[in-house]
């Protein structure tokens, strides 16, 4: 898929590393493998102010398998499961 | 005339600060209490308006929509809704806002709007903003709002006066325009669409500068570094249970002399009698070694609120989040059962913040495990009375280490429970998902924590008062009752009903080597865990009289054997014995059976663990 961001390569947040930053593209909770449903986790995602457009950035990881991470999102600080960001796609 | 009383309600995310708005407008007049039919705690308190308009506000549960998630947001949505029972509909609704975080709460304004309730919105925490460089065109935003806008700062004094000011207008043109409900569940496109049209506003409204929190930020390096971090939690919770045995002793020896000093005077004053023993041994010793703990419950509860209130809870839940999830936890489950140990109720009852049944329903089932302060009482007598207090090693307290064994083995049996459960009974479950706003870190509120302590101090007297007075009264009963006959030479308590009624039982609890002093203590111990020890205070004192109702350490270290105190404390690990706990689990998991099912597994385990512990002690010598 390429879209006027194709300077950069669209990712995953789940797969970012510390220190990552980058810009939502679009949300795709199918491909998350979440315990919730689709609809519930896109719901979720959006109420947390995961949007479209939103700047993003991976500040800090737990010690185990680097999860959960502490994401900013614009002006505050989510901690989010590497499983469940795997629906917010950044580039 | 008199204007009716006008109803307010307080709406707005988690850590938006609508508690230390709630504080700031009502002070001390508030009343704790539960909705009907559920545990959500229903928070009302009472101010008057300058105008001299009496209004009465309530807090409702933190929320980032009106989907109703859980039980705690069906609350809000409901009670917005005017469709919890029992409620009156809100006259005007306060939508609180961090305002250095406007974007969740402008989007959950738009879904408001769209119930119809007159409403406000109320920019809290507008000092910090102002610090950090943000500014806001108030006027601008109430009117693409289409709502009025007020700015408050809820922990300064007179920082709620325009939102006073605001009410006082408002109320008086209230009812004027009936409105109409358009609310109905948002889509995902709609919730997408609205949280656009919250963006869209915020960037005509809202200048933000790209300066974040640096203090936060700081803070956060050490505090979510993933080795750093652990280290700072665990030194947090060993400060924690420091503070709770070594600073609240000199309050409880003060607690402790003076209601030796007041069984003292009864029994100077009153004539030897039935009146002089009720008083002394049945009240004054039992109820009075239950409130002497009163120090370690403060001092547990002020950690807790602090830590809340900083915002540091929901780091640590981010720390623990993978490593209890080896166990089969959830990181949301942290906190509950952080709160545990200072009593399991209060962090049952906080499980409500874990969304999924399952990890919800492992929470609840171990949360009784954690070492509570009720255990306190038992553990610190018994200790006391056969650990010597010497050092290992030169500079651990073999006592402290005990105490230590006793908390760790509470943990972990809880975690290897919640690992059997996740194993055996609830597997085909996929882990739910940990999502969780970490709050910019901000001063604890003085009075916010003051106000909470206070709260829960209350309560533990008041459950001293009622619950464990009545069961002293009984204990007492038992004890004196029948008298013996004239002419006995043993001691008057062999001839009553409790010694009746403990040999009855002795022989179930003689293989973990339990007397019947101890089988007696265990029966009204079942309404609190703490009872047991006022219990075998006031058995023991009607025993031994006088003396042994002030040495009841001394007294047991005469009559028991080491390995029946080691029984004990292995028993107390894990008995089910607290109905109060009971009543709360049946409550949350609306089920007798899951009730059934913990006391069963609690009380299986204390056997076990009492019987072989008792076997072991006798045989490596201390029986």
């Amino acid at each position: 898929m390429t879209d006027i961001h194709d300077t950069r390569r669209e990712m995953p947040l789940g797969l970012a590393q510390r220190g990552y930053t980058g810009i939502i593209q679009h949300l795709s909770a199918k491909d998350a493998g979440s315990a919730l449903s689709d609809i519930e986790l896109e719901s979720r995602l959006i109420e947390l102010g995961f949007v479209e457009g939103a700047r993003v950035e991976v500040l800090h990881e737990g010690l185990v398998g680097r999860d959960p991470i502490a994401v900013r999102v614009d002006n505050i600080t989510i901690a989010v499961r590497r499983r469940e960001a795997m629906a917010i796609i950044v580039a | 005339m008199e204007l009716p009383l006008l109803h307010l309600a307080l709406v707005g995310t988690p850590n938006s600060g609508k508690t230390s708005l709630f504080n700031a407008l009502t002070g001390s007049r508030q009343k704790v209490a539960n909705y009907p039919g559920v545990t959500v705690e229903r928070k009302e308190g009472f101010f008057v308006t300058p105008l001299g308009r009496q209004v009465s506000v309530v807090d409702l549960p933190g929320t980032y929509s009106l989907r109703g998630r859980s039980p705690d947001e069906e609350i809000t949505r409901d009670f917005v809704l005017g469709k919890a029972s029992g409620e009156t509909v809100p006259d005007l609704v306060l939508c609180v806002a961090d305002s250095t975080n406007l974007r969740l709460t402008i989007r959950l304004l738009l879904e408001l709007k769209r119930t119809g309730r007159p409403m406000i919105l109320v920019l809290n925490m507008f000092d910090i903003a102002s610090r950090r460089g943000i500014t806001v065109d108030v006027e601008r935003l109430a009117g693409e709002l289409g709502v009025p806008v007020v700015t408050s700062i809820a922990v300064r004094k007179g920082g709620t006066a325009d939102l006073l000011a605001l009410t006082d207008d408002i109320s008086a043109k209230l009812a004027a325009e009936p409105q109409e409900n358009n609310w109905h569940a948002l889509s995902v496109a709609e919730l997408r669409a609205t949280q656009r049209e919250a963006d869209r506003i915020i960037g005509d409204c809202v200048s933000l500068p790209a300066r974040p929190d640096t203090w936060t930020a700081r803070i956060d390096a050490v505090v979510l570094h993933p080795v750093g971090g652990l280290i700072v939690l665990a030194l947090i919770l060993f400060v924690m249970f420091q503070a709770v045995f070594a600073w609240a002793q000199p309050l409880m020896d003060l607690l402790n002399n003076g209601f030796d000093a007041l069984g003292e005077f009864v029994h100077a004053t009153l004539p030897a009698g039935l009146l002089q023993s009720f008083l002394q041994n049945g009240v004054i010793s039992g109820v009075g070694s239950v409130i002497v703990f009163l120090p370690q419950i403060i001092i547990i509860f002020l950690f807790i609120l602090l830590l809340e209130d900083f915002g540091y809870m929901a780091r640590a839940a981010f720390l623990m989040d993978r490593i209890m999830g080896g166990a089969g936890l959830h990181g949301r489950a942290f906190i509950p059962l952080l709160s545990s140990f200072a009593c399991a109720i209060p962090g049952i009852m906080a499980t409500r913040v874990i969304d999924n049944k399952r990890d919800r329903l492992t929470t609840i089932l171990i949360a009784p495990l954690m070492t509570c302060s009720a255990r306190i009482p038992v553990y610190t007598l018994i200790i006391s009375a056969f650990i010597p207090a010497k050092d290992v090693w030169g500079f651990i307290n073999l006592q402290g280490l005990v105490m230590f064994g006793l908390y760790a083995t509470g943990i972990v049996s809880a975690l290897a429970v919640s690992f059997l459960i996740k194993f055996f009974m609830l597997r085909d479950f996929a882990p739910a998902p940990f999502m969780l706003e970490l709050p910019d870190y901000k001063m604890p509120q003085l009075k916010s924590i003051a106000l909470g302590v206070y709260t829960r101090a209350k309560m533990f007297l008041h459950r001293a008062g009622t619950t464990i007075f009545s069961m002293m009264v009984l204990i007492w009963f038992l004890a004196s009752f029948p008298q013996p006959p004239a002419g006995a030479t043993e001691p008057a308590i062999d001839f009553s009903l409790a010694a009746i009624i403990g040999k009855a039982i002795e022989p179930l609890l003689a293989p973990v080597g339990f007397n019947w002093q101890i089988a007696v203590a265990l029966i009204p111990g079942m309404a609190a865990r703490e009872v047991a020890v006022a219990a075998l205070g006031t058995v023991y004192a009607i025993e031994g009289g006088k003396e042994a109702a002030e040495q009841i350490g001394s007294v047991l270290a005469t009559k028991w054997s080491l390995a029946t105190a080691l029984s004990m404390l292995a028993w107390y690990i894990f008995a089910p014995q607290c109905a109060s706990t009971l009543a709360v689990i049946r409550r949350e998991t609306g089920s007798w059976g899951w009730m059934a099912a913990t006391f069963t597994y609690m009380l299986v385990l204390a056997y076990a663990a009492s019987l072989v512990t008792y076997n072991v002690a006798v045989a490596l010598g201390a029986g």
